[in-house]
């Protein structure tokens, strides 16, 4: 009887153990689904030429350059603008703030929150601040109220995408700071170092492997958000490159949205959506690898 | 300060006024970084002010309060001679009609189907991970999952477009192509790593002496899982379905692709839907600066930002709690 019963409940166990194993077993299976059918519907169309030759024949040949070139220029305008801010709020929080400090936890519920705002509120953000309030106040300040910052710009978009990695950056460089040892920062503070000493050649430099992964998790991010950007700068089609930081751009994610759903000929435009999508996974997918894996091994190693 | 002083060696009055320099840098730096610090409140506070503020004519400016009320927003309005009261979104015609309600079903239906999909998998992934999962398999299966959620979600509304949908047709028999459930499921692709991460990372802080104790007294080791870890870890996995459920309602690109983007009051999963976000996203590049359908569009934008704000905060305030909790039962 209770052998029955005990056989059962193992029998039970190892079901919903089995089930578990299941649900995993198939979230990896989709997502090597997803890569498959991009990488297969892709490769053949991917060239030196797709790479590097501007869209032709109304997006149904050609390459996709200037969509490589708005998407690098933007991020790097972004990374430059988030990574200081999001680097100094860290060590604000980490070196700065006293253990319970009213504000610091203030700062962290804020940048918990910023994580949480929808994509898209951000492009209104984005369009209500930056596009209408600053650059109109620029171009009634400067330019003599004639419309030229008060447009969607470069510049624009990379200043609301800034803001939304700043959690990104936040995040991936307390875990760095909270990495290095104590000990370290005793020992250059009993030097006779002052704390900001030890700030820049203790501290950062031995944090700077978690920073750059936070950098490069912040672009793989960045790159891949269509959203915000949509209001704040960029265009479907330019026939110029960006030149300065108040022309339009053309982007990777957009130029994938506007083939899938407004080309006037799918069947036409499908090889080339497939591998523009490829493009815009190798870029974001391989740098998240590099972060994700750069992040296992510290911690592994920490842990150990 | 004063072992520096000393050991600069230099004469009394020189060291005295370099160490007074050297405070002074010290202070000013400390002090920038400490206001660089609150760009992140500043980040979400300009975020509302600057939403509402485009927002703001549908409650103030007469105008734009005759063609878009809050009354024409949320309460049943007469759609034609004769007919009952009803809702419509068709916030571009001769009558603008500007009811939210097609838009809050559509936004529930596509956020209900994802949460159907993405809990259950989420939460059974994570205590595979968690607890049954040897460690070598678990290194692997975590960042895999991590993978997932830095996929683009354009990339993912792309696939659910061109992939899901036509599959899920096949499987399902819906009359339309692109529909809640098409959706709701590509969604599930972006909320199942929430879930997941959040899940698991509250299953693995639970102290391994409820485990051992549950182990000792004959428990399985699902029964232990199950009973005794989950129910631990609950306010953890409570706060993952919060988050992923604020995830799901504020994401814009998925559905902006996969839902078919019809403004349909109806209950049926397999009519095309349209949510709140994906509104914004089509309709902002038609709209007039500054006219009724433009502060609606923002309006829209304020009530996302709110969801969104009292989601993530009763998440935090639920894992806080946990943390406390944990920590104090560790001791």
């Amino acid at each position: 009887m209770s052998g029955a019963r005990t056989a059962r409940r193992r029998l039970v166990g190892a079901g919903m153990t089995w089930l578990t194993g299941a649900a995993t077993l198939l979230v990896i299976a989709l997502l090597a689904v997803i890569l498959v059918d991009v990488v297969r519907g892709g490769i053949g169309r991917l060239s030196w030429e797709f790479i590097t030759a501007a869209p032709a024949e109304g997006m149904t040949a050609g390459g996709i350059f200037p969509a490589i070139y708005g998407t690098a220029v933007l991020t790097l305008l972004m990374t430059i603008a988030v990574m200081p801010v999001g680097v100094a709020t860290a060590v604000s929080l980490h070196e700065d703030a006293p253990t319970g400090s009213r504000l610091a936890a203030l700062v962290r519920v804020a940048v918990t929150n910023l994580a949480g705002v929808p994509s898209i509120v951000f492009g209104l953000f984005g369009l209500g601040f930056f596009v209408q309030f600053v650059g109109r106040g620029l171009d009634r300040a400067f330019n003599g109220g004639a419309l030229r910052f008060g447009q969607p710009a470069l510049l624009w978009a990379a200043l609301t995408l800034a803001i939304l990695t700043l959690p990104v950056v936040i995040v991936a460089t307390e875990e760095a700071l909270r990495a290095v040892p104590r000990e370290w920062r005793d020992a250059s503070l009993a030097l006779g170092a002052t704390r900001s000493q030890t700030l820049a050649r203790v501290i950062l430099p031995s944090a700077l492997p978690g920073i750059l992964t936070g950098a490069i998790l912040a672009v793989a991010r960045g790159a891949g958000e269509v959203a915000p950007i949509l209001f704040t700068g960029v265009a479907y089609y330019l026939p110029d490159l960006p030149h300065t930081p108040w022309s339009q751009f053309m982007h990777l994610g957009y130029h994938t949205y506007v083939l899938a759903t407004q080309s006037p000929d799918v069947e036409a435009a499908r090889p080339l959506l497939y591998a523009t999508v490829l493009v815009l996974l190798l870029l974001t997918f391989a740098l998240n690898a590099i972060a994700i894996f750069i992040r296992a091994r510290t911690r592994h190693r920490a842990g150990a | 300060m004063e072992v520096a002083a000393i050991s600069a060696g230099g004469p009394p009055a020189a060291s005295a006024s370099r160490s007074r320099r050297r405070r002074a840098r010290e202070a000013a730096i400390q002090a920038v970084i400490t206001a660089v610090a609150l760009t992140g409140i500043a980040a979400v506070a300009l975020i509302f002010v600057f939403v509402a503020r485009e927002a703001l004519p549908i409650l103030f400016d007469p105008q734009i309060r005759g063609e878009a009320s809050l009354s024409k927003m949320f309460l049943p309005q007469v759609l034609r001679q004769g007919r009952p009261p009803g809702f419509m979104w068709q916030p571009v015609s001769s009558v603008p009609k500007v009811s939210m309600i097609p838009l809050f079903v559509g936004t529930l239906k596509t956020t209900l189907v994802a949460m159907a999909a993405a809990v259950p998998v989420g939460v059974a992934a994570a205590l595979f991970s968690a607890e049954f999962a040897p460690r070598r398999v678990r290194e692997v299966v975590k960042p895999v999952i991590e993978l997932l959620a830095g996929i683009p979600s354009v990339v993912l509304g792309f696939f659910a477009l061109m992939v899901m949908a036509s599959a899920l047709q096949a499987a399902f028999g819906f009359t339309f192509r692109l529909n809640a459930v098409v959706a709701g499921l590509a969604l599930a692709l972006t909320i199942v790593p929430i879930v997941f991460t959040v899940s698991e990372d509250a299953l693995t802080s639970v102290p391994r002496s409820y485990r051992e104790a549950s182990l000792a007294l004959g428990a399985t080791r699902w029964e232990t899982a199950w009973r005794v870890v989950l129910p631990a870890a609950a306010p953890g996995v409570l706060a993952a379905v919060v988050l992923g459920f604020g995830r799901a309602i504020g994401e814009t690109m998925i559905v902006l692709m996969a839902s078919g983007n019809a403004a349909i009051t109806s209950l049926s999963l397999g009519d095309s839907v349209r949510t709140l976000s994906a509104t914004i996203a089509a309709e902002m590049g038609e709209v007039v600066f500054g006219g009724a359908h433009y502060a609606i569009l923002f309006f829209i934008g304020v009530e996302l930002f709110l969801f969104t704000f009292v989601l993530n905060t009763a998440a935090g305030a639920i894992v806080q709690r946990l943390v406390r909790r944990m920590t104090a039962s560790d001791a």
